[in-house]
């Protein structure tokens, strides 16, 4: 920030936009991701020495180079929206669900422990609707402890709902020493490995074409709920003002309450999804942080799921794509993280640039010094 | 006292202290007004670069001097952590970005980076694939010499590097810089209600700057004595610094953003992590659960201080929200 003595104009004045057309908002976000893919571009040259140009060849070919890896990026797309998706109406109404992690591990958590327990004794249908009931009521539970106290006490729920995660980590842990399988190994391994029960059936003749189904009926349901509904509008408001949705006659208690069922809900789905539709397995981090980078992806689409969708592929594209480089080079998967770091911030920052005006002092001003 | 008893009260300390540099720098920044969730983010810097300093030192020159490794490395994790800090306050002050998103984005990008240098320093070390920094270790593990041989006291209170004192030292100076200095009660000032503040002449953004720099560089500390100390001078990539970072932000509640609280709050914290050392014929599952003990507490904690809604237990008024001059 510059100072600005009382007589002189600064060299940089920031003024507030009034409003800005929607093509030039996505310019702008446009240029903030091509600006960070050449700043990523230049890390992983300085690293492999590879041209940018065969960079982003090598990262393509990591994301959709095979049959294969296009569906685990479509996978893990979905993985990340789903979560996204559950976020949004808790984000919308300014409520800080930072607890996404938990709501999903603990959702995971109960989903594998009925795959094991109960594998054998009911057809896979309806052990996957127990599942999915099972996973729902607990993430749901994760996000409304919170919420109810958030509500009556205004107990601070950024550093609750954080809580909440190591409390269902902690919870993951022990159910994976309880089942490990082998004993020893520290982990549970593939639940069902021989028997596929519980996991989900192929469907369209793809691995993952549930996984998809899903994810996708979220989206357009969360999409119609936000837009549409009553509940929707409510959220907006007590997210705008709760002074004013309380001169409206909103009930704030009861609408925090609600919203955050649904996220939690939604949240214990993605677990759910994980652990019977794509890893079979639990472990501590079945999560991996997703919960975390969903904040994000739901923060800029600014909880429009349609536009949660582009960010969550341009992630996991680029996830998989560095996984790829790494291999290729015998470095380690965590340039994607790095690389979600840097892209990330670029994103944010561009968010400034939608809603101010950066003004250069005059040339006149300037000769004046 | 039985060698079970003071082996937990040691390992307490140590873990303690880990959580005491994040909390103390987290408390700092937080008094500006800035909420900043990047603190394992910032630690994972401050212990890769600490660790990736001292190695390049140790690689090249043969017969190291200790000092020459403490202080290079020393800055060199403060410096990083710092400047973590710098683009935190650079995209939330002056690009007005969100403060929750831009602190998880750092702790990506912060852990991110870490396991990246960390994993290419193991695979750069060769032989076992494992990096060590004997000779700055020791020189962080270093006892005064004489006084750790005191039997009882000595193993209690003088087992440890000098980190060890130097987070007690630095909590009570910032208690003291918060409480009885003009700029500590600027800085606070700027964390309860900046427009005030900035009617008041203070200037809000050098202030916000500052603190969260600061801040980061001593949390950043933290991060470089679990690589120095705790786990002697070596990289794991298993993510136990993001849990110790989060636990952390944990304690900041926990010490009601008083650093002096963090001192014993963090001691505490670190028994209740190593409680079940103590605790005969528990299976490996039930340890999991014991480990849960500090964020529920935490939690309970969280949930009294809004039930009391005692004025000097909250948190800073304007904490996580942003200031805007122009904005009503």
């Amino acid at each position: 920030m510059t100072q600005a003595t009382q007589h002189k104009e600064p060299l940089l004045r920031i003024v507030k936009r009034d409003g800005i057309a929607r093509p030039k908002a996505y310019a702008i976000r446009l240029i903030a991701v091509l600006l960070s893919l050449v700043v990523c571009g230049i890390f992983i040259y300085a690293i492999t020495k590879l041209n940018p140009v065969q960079v982003y060849e090598a990262i393509f070919d990591g994301a959709f180079g095979t049959n294969r890896r296009s569906w685990v990026t479509i996978r893990d797309a979905m993985m990340l929206l789903c979560i996204g998706v559950g976020l949004a109406p808790a984000f919308k109404m300014k409520f800080w669900n930072i607890g996404a992690e938990g709501q999903i591990l603990i959702g995971g958590v109960v989903t594998a422990g009925i795959m094991k327990a109960y594998g054998s004794a009911l057809p896979t249908p309806a052990l996957l609707v127990v599942m999915a009931l099972a996973s729902i009521l607990c993430g749901c539970l994760w996000g409304v402890i919170p919420a109810v106290f958030k509500s009556v006490w205004n107990t601070n729920e950024t550093l609750f709902t954080l809580m909440m995660n190591y409390v269902a980590i902690q919870i993951t842990s022990y159910c994976v020493a309880l089942w490990e399988n082998p004993v020893g190994s520290n982990s549970v391994g593939i639940i069902n490995q021989m028997t596929a029960y519980g996991h989900f059936p192929k469907l369209f003749g793809q691995t993952y074409g549930l996984n998809v189904l899903l994810v996708l009926l979220l989206t357009v349901g969360m999409y119609i709920y936000l837009k549409y509904s009553k509940q929707g509008y409510e959220i907006a408001v007590v997210g705008d003002s709760e002074n004013t949705a309380r001169y409206a006659g909103i009930n704030v208690k009861k609408v925090t309450i609600r919203t955050m069922a649904i996220s939690g809900a939604i949240c214990g789905i993605a677990g759910f999804i994980e652990v019977a539709g794509v890893s079979h397995t639990i472990s501590t981090n079945t999560a991996g942080g997703r919960g975390f980078t969903a904040i994000i992806v739901a923060w800029l689409a600014q909880f429009n799921t349609f536009v949660m969708i582009l960010i969550s592929f341009l992630l996991v594209f680029l996830q998989q794509g560095a996984i790829q480089i790494a291999t290729q080079f015998n470095l380690n998967d965590y340039a994607s993280e790095i690389i979600t770091g840097i892209i990330l911030f670029f994103i944010l920052s561009s968010e400034f640039f939608i809603n101010y005006r950066v003004i250069l002092r005059n040339r006149k001003g300037a000769d004046g010094k | 006292m039985s060698d079970q008893i003071i082996r937990l009260l040691q390992s307490s300390i140590c873990f303690g202290t880990v959580i005491m540099y994040g909390a103390m720098g987290e408390i700092l920044t937080e008094k500006s007004g800035n909420l900043n969730l990047g603190v394992p983010g910032i630690m994972y810097l401050g212990g890769i670069s600490g660790l990736a300093a001292s190695f390049f030192y140790e690689f090249n020159n043969p017969d190291p001097s200790r000092l020459v490794c403490l202080v290079i490395s020393f800055l060199a994790a403060f410096g990083a952590a710092a400047l973590g800090g710098l683009l935190y306050s650079f995209l939330t002050i002056t690009l007005r970005a969100n403060q929750n998103v831009t602190g998880l984005t750092l702790t990506i990008f912060g852990g991110g980076v870490a396991n990246f240098f960390g994993g290419a320093l193991n695979t750069m070390a060769g032989g076992v694939g494992q990096i060590s920094v004997a000779a700055t270790s020791a020189a962080y593990r270093a006892t005064i010499p004489g006084l750790s041989g005191l039997g009882l006291v000595g193993k209690l209170f003088f087992s440890y590097g000098f980190m060890v004192y130097l987070a007690i030292v630095l909590a009570v100076v910032m208690h003291w810089y918060l409480s009885r200095t003009r700029t500590g009660l600027n800085l606070r000032a700027v964390g309860e209600n900046p427009a005030t503040a900035d009617a008041a002449g203070i200037n809000v953004t050098r202030n916000k700057y500052l603190a969260t720099c600061l801040g980061a560089g001593i949390s950043g500390l933290g991060g470089l004595y679990y690589t120095m100390d705790y786990i002697k001078g070596t990289w794991g990539s298993d993510g136990t610094i993001e849990s110790l970072g989060w636990l952390a932000v944990a304690l900041v509640i926990f010490a009601m953003w008083r650093p002096i609280n963090a001192i014993w709050g963090s001691y505490l914290f670190g028994l209740l992590f190593w409680v079940y050392l103590v605790i005969p014929g528990l299976a490996r599952k039930d340890i999991e659960l014991f480990k849960m003990l500090p964020y529920l507490v935490t939690i309970a904690v969280l949930i009294v201080i809004s039930l009391r809604k005692k004025r000097e237990n909250q948190p800073p008024a304007s904490l996580g929200l942003p200031y805007f001059r122009e904005d009503r």
